[in-house]
């Protein structure tokens, strides 16, 4: 035996240890809580930050253009039919079709899924808080003009209070549907919660797809039971009235 | 960023030349799902909902259930479902069932709920059985918000299918989702057939609504009482657009 041989033949045989992975891994079960445990940095976290990121920039922008577009519409009303036909084309688009209709237009990017998910945001939003500066009764609108406000004062001082159950609503909604619409812009740029759930079916690995879609799900739920809270907290009189 | 201008006509000429190779199968496979999954969450739904509205109690499930229900990511369901049940048609159905039970539950609860108290009274009064005022005064009058929770679900749930394709379903998903193979003209072409499919279903349930309508009620107007919103009509939606 050479030198080499005797000490290797000395270390005992050599067995290769590729890390550890727990026999609920190597079974793919469907949730093994060690596996999640471990590795929730590297591949849970990451995509559930760049989830939440995407789903606040698209409600942000969504909401301020919705909100701006909606102000101008409730001042010139011939907006209205117009605007509201082109948002509910947008919102019958099936998602999956309009991230890849996108895509030779700007690219396999973040953009390309914010500009989506604006567009279906847009869509909610706008006709919520159309109809929610439109269902404030005239006589409330004449009592303020009665009362010697201004325009631009009773907009904001009687009917944007008054329209805000419908905004947040509305909001609500959005949110939530972003979220989910979200997962579905795995498609074409990996940072979102749809990442791990589509690689996860590919390589057919069990745990990660199940943990990714329950945290979307909790996500989900998470972000409207918060708005919900929100909404009860902004519109107190709206509590008073329905008891 | 480049703006593809190309030949408006290749999205149809597409679904025309592949129909017999792709696309009547996906067309099918799509119908599969809905009609599997509908009929699962009407079963359920349906029920429930009539009778939680019947006895006017569980008000607590019936909204919950419904705004639990929106919230839920279709893809996240989508993936714990496979996960945790394997990648079969039933699974798949099951899932979109999920889905589609909350508008069906909800409508049919508030539906029935909502029915006049007076024509309620009056039923009694002539001396019918609880059992019977059901089937004969409230169902009818509850029709409406029936099928427009039908409606909604269906609309939904065709819209949706193509989502399945991420997670190795069948559907027009398998078009929509690889641009790569089919080109532009042909995510194009599927996403503009499941725009018609899913706007089709829910004529064709507004067809099978007026039928089901008794007489008396579709003359007074009560059958488009409930209606769910048109696609063009300003009011607030409750529905969410196709995930």
């Amino acid at each position: 035996m050479t030198p080499v041989h005797a000490m290797l033949a000395a270390g005992g045989p050599v067995i290769p240890s590729f890390g550890k992975s727990s026999s609920c891994v190597q079974d793919n079960g469907a949730f093994c809580f060690d596996w999640i445990r471990d590795n929730w940095d590297s591949t849970f976290q990451p995509a559930l930050i760049n989830h939440l990121k995407l789903t606040v920039i698209a409600v942000g922008i969504g909401f301020v253009l919705a909100l701006g577009l909606a102000l101008l519409a409730h001042q010139r009303r011939w907006l209205i039919t117009p605007l509201t036909l082109v948002f509910a084309t947008v919102f019958t688009i099936p998602s999956l079709a309009l991230f890849q209709v996108l895509v030779p237009i700007s690219g396999l990017t973040v953009l390309t899924a914010e500009i989506a998910l604006v567009g279906y945001t847009l869509s909610i939003l706008f006709a919520n808080i159309i109809t929610g500066l439109r269902e404030v009764p005239a006589e409330v609108r004449d009592a303020a003009r009665g009362m010697g406000l201004s325009d631009r004062q009773i907009l904001f001082r009687v009917e944007l209070p008054i329209a805000l159950p419908a905004v947040m609503a509305g909001l609500r909604i959005a949110t939530v549907t972003v979220i989910s619409l979200a997962t579905i812009a795995t498609v074409i740029t990996v940072q979102s919660l749809g990442g791990p759930i589509f690689e996860g079916i590919q390589n057919d690995f069990k745990t990660k797809y199940v943990a990714a879609g329950l945290l979307t799900v909790v996500l989900a739920l998470v972000a409207d039971g918060l708005l919900v809270v929100t909404q009860r907290r902004l519109t107190p009189w709206a509590r008073a009235r329905r008891a | 960023m480049t703006v593809p201008v190309g030949d408006i006509s290749a999205p149809f000429t597409f679904l025309w030349d592949q129909w017999d190779s792709q696309v009547r199968d996906n067309v099918l496979q799509q119908f599969g799902y809905w009609g599997a999954a509908m009929a699962i969450a009407s079963a359920i739904g349906l029920p429930v909902g009539v009778w939680l509205g019947h006895l006017h109690r569980g008000s607590f499930v019936a909204i919950n259930t419904s705004n639990i229900g929106r919230a839920l990511p279709t893809l996240g369901v989508l993936a714990v479902g496979i996960g945790v049940f394997g990648l079969t048609f039933l699974n798949i159905v099951v899932a979109f069932a999920v889905l589609a039970i909350p508008p069906i539950l909800t409508n049919a609860y508030v539906g029935v709920d909502s029915v006049d108290p007076d024509a309620v009274e009056a039923a009694k009064g002539m001396g019918m059985r609880p059992r019977e005022v059901l089937v004969r005064v409230e169902l009818p009058l509850a029709l409406p918000l029936i099928f427009a929770g039908l409606r909604t679900s269906a609309l939904f749930v065709m819209a949706t299918i193509p989502i399945a394709a991420i997670v190795g379903g069948k559907g027009l998903g398998e078009i929509i989702n690889n641009q790569a193979s089919f080109r532009l003209s042909g995510v194009i072409g599927a996403g503009i057939l499941v725009i018609v499919l899913a706007l089709g279903v829910n004529a064709l349930l507004g067809v099978v609504q007026r039928l089901v309508t008794p007489r008396g009620l579709r003359l007074s107007g009560a059958d488009s009482r409930g209606d769910a919103p048109p696609a063009k009509s300003v009011l607030p939606t409750t529905t969410t657009p196709e995930q």
